[in-house]
């Protein structure tokens, strides 16, 4: 038992000097127009066999840290607390929801426009962790590789519009069906795999369709990316100074105002919170439809679903399938946002961030969802200072609440259907 | 309306079926019976789907099923319940019920999102079955909770439940009885009888308890180590040499 433990704790070291070596242990450098490999500093290498030496004695002591990190309840708010009943958690979950709305309805009027910008951003995000809910907190499916069909949203905007010059609210239902159908179409083959190869294999799916906006120059533009996406108009109404669509109207001209950049910032802004509400309300339905409970079925006991006459592809392929759906409406909102995307902003650590959210959010819960998207967009950009620890925090918070809170913050107990009819 | 002919299922080098054979007719109740490893449940996995048997035919309502997909099979109208009780325990029991009624409801999500009257009908239709079969299965007031937290009696009857509102033909019991008191035992033995009765359904039957068995059974068939050993009536079973020797004798 501990000779292996040892091994064990030996092994990882060897792994973490084996790949923080080559990218920390050697530095390029640039002389003239030669490029050479040079030894980094003693410090480096020293920091680096530190590194092993401290994977090393964590390894070795695993389980006596992970009591010990157990024990300290202080730490753990939450401890022991009974869940709420049904019928007052819907009812508090519901007003609290209301009251976050209406408040964001008013908040861009009341701040400036960098935190206008900032809080589409985690709209944005709160649509794509409340569609990523759907596949991995509702029906237990771990996808590594969501990018993937927030990419296919934002790149069917970017290109339609480049080619034939599609608005916005054309783009939104296409994009979001297109990745419906590419989350389809790769979900079929896959979800018969179990768990890890589940994963693995998402995240490669992530990985491809990167490498094919990569490298697909001729039509992607690689990565130059694509810029000029439209904006949402108003009924017809721009809202840059001058109208770049022959047709249209501008906003402030229409109104009679002085010409803001806010208008614009603004409104993309409610469009977004329109469209979040949207998807959650959407989400919140599906729950306690046939399909929901379905999901739910299948992710307690698959073998008895089956006995019922549930399919297992065709109930996981439905989650898949929306999960990435709403992906597509999250990219298509974020490509407008942006003007520009390249495959830069679609790389392997958007997938984690999501799924961070979704983890500590509580999976299956929207309110707790919802929460840690704020907390883990806004976070690293109050504390600048630490940005570069920023990954570094995040796996703390991930393993702290593995060990605490393994449900999430706010875990989910689906809305169950009620039987009022008694004897 | 169901033959089993000469099925056989391997495991390695492990024959843990061999030549078994069934009949059942429409409203009959037919048990099997054997000693622990005889390979009953492996029969049961091979008839629902969960096994693909490795020789052998079932056929039912004229139909080759062997090798068809397990949730396939449940939509013929052949559906099982397990030896170990396998409920949805974090849904509520009437969740479960609903879960089961699957096929029978508007599962068209666009229908779902608008809830279209023909939705709303359905899944209407689908509560009053389930608080159907929840009173007659006398758990009409444990509706509501979770169905891991009923006792182990109830959740043998939830299971019984759960199958019966798919609307089967044939039902398959893994060994319901165990884990009953006598009295819990007396109230399946009735429930079974009128599941044939009053439902039209037919009952293919695991079971140990021999009273409820020899009761209840039209015709019974005995395996051993995956071999039949014997089938006949209640009565010609009791009687038979080789049974007794093998099997009742022992007890
Ligand atoms: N999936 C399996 N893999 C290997 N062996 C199995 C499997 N299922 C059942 N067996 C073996 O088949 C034999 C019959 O088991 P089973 O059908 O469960 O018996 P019974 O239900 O009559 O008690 C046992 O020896 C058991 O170990
Ligand atoms: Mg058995």
């Amino acid at each position: 038992m501990a000779a292996n433990n040892y091994r064990h704790a030996l092994f990882c070291a060897i792994v973490t000097l084996i790949i923080s070596f080559p990218i920390l242990g050697f530095n390029l450098e640039a002389k003239g127009i030669n490029i050479t490999l040079t030894g980094a500093t003693t410090s480096t290498i020293i920091a680096v066999i530190l590194a092993a030496v401290a994977v090393f004695v964590f390894q070795a002591f695993r389980d006596s840290f992970m009591v010990m990190l157990g024990k300290l309840p202080n730490l753990n708010p939450l401890a022991g607390k009974e869940p709420m009943e049904q019928s007052k958690r819907v009812k508090l979950e519901s007003w609290v929801l209301t009251g976050i709305v209406v408040f964001a309805l008013f908040w861009p009027f009341l701040v400036s426009r960098g935190s206008v910008d900032l809080a589409t951003l985690v709209l944005i995000y709160i649509m794509l962790a409340l569609g990523l809910n759907v596949v991995v907190g509702l029906a237990g499916l771990l996808d590594l590789g969501y990018v993937a069909f927030y990419a296919v949203g934002a790149y069917t905007f970017a290109l339609l519009s480049q080619y034939i010059g599609i608005s916005f609210w054309m783009a939104l239902p296409i994009g979001a069906l297109l990745a419906g159908l590419t989350g389809m179409i790769l979900g079929f083959p896959v979800l018969r795999l179990r768990g890890d190869y589940l994963a693995i294999v998402t995240l490669g799916f992530g990985e491809i369709i990167r490498i094919l906006l990569n490298n697909w120059t001729t039509l992607t533009g690689g990565p130059n990316g694509i810029g000029g996406i439209p904006e949402p108009t108003l009924f017809g109404m721009e809202f840059g100074r001058r109208i770049k669509e022959e047709g249209n109207t501008s906003f402030h001209e229409t109104f009679g105002i002085a010409y803001s950049g806010e208008h614009k910032v603004i409104f993309l802004y409610l469009i977004a919170l329109v469209l979040a509400v949207i998807t959650a309300l959407i989400i919140r339905r599906f729950m306690r439809m046939p399909v929901g409970r379905a999901w739910e079925a299948l992710r307690e006991d698959e073998i008895a679903a089956r006995s019922l006459g549930l399919s297992r592809t065709a109930v996981k392929l439905s989650a898949f399938t929306i999960g990435a759906f709403f992906a597509g409406f999250a990219g298509t909102v974020f490509a407008s946002k942006q003007g520009f995307i390249s495959p830069e902003s679609f790389v392997f650590l958007e997938s984690a961030i999501i799924l961070a959210i979704v983890v500590l959010g509580g999976m299956g819960s929207q309110l707790g969802v919802i929460l840690a998207a704020i907390a883990v967009t806004i976070l690293p950009e109050l504390a600048r200072e630490f940005s570069e620890y920023r990954m570094l925090i995040f796996g703390a918070a991930m393993v702290l609440m593995m060990v605490w809170r393994p449900q999430g913050l706010l875990p989910m107990r689906r809305i169950h259907i009620t039987l009022n009819k008694q004897g | 309306m169901l033959e089993v002919q000469n099925l056989s299922m391997r495991f390695g080098g492990l024959l843990a079926v061999d030549g078994v054979s069934l009949d059942v007719k429409e409203r009959e109740i037919v048990s099997i019976i054997g000693p622990n490893g005889a390979g009953k449940t492996t029969v049961f996995n091979c008839m629902s789907g969960f096994y693909k048997p490795s020789g052998g035919k079932i056929i039912f309502e004229g139909r080759e099923v062997q090798g068809i997909p397990d949730y396939k099979i449940s939509r013929l109208g052949m559906v099982r319940t397990f030896q170990h009780v396998r409920l949805f325990t974090q849904m509520s029991v009437v969740e479960n019920l609903l879960v089961a009624q699957h096929r029978h409801l508007n599962t068209n999500m666009l229908a779902g999102l608008f809830g279209t009257p023909n939705y709303k009908e359905r899944e209407r239709k689908a509560l009053d079955r389930a608080a159907y079969w929840l009173e007659r299965v006398g758990l009409l007031d444990l509706a509501n909770r979770d169905a891991g937290n009923l006792a182990y009696g109830q959740q043998r009857r939830l299971e019984i439940a759960r199958c019966m509102v798919t609307e089967p033909k044939l039902l398959m019991l893994d060994e319901p009885a165990a884990g009953l008191n006598p009295a819990e035992t007396k109230e399946l033995n009735q429930l079974i009888v009128s599941l044939k009765e009053d439902y039209n359904v037919s009952v293919v039957l695991i079971e140990h308890d021999m009273s409820l068995v020899m009761d209840i059974s039209d015709r019974i068939n005995v395996i051993n180590q995956g071999r039949p050993l014997a089938s006949g009536t209640p009565e010609e079973i009791r009687h038979n040499d080789d049974v007794i020797n093998a099997y009742l004798g022992e007890a």
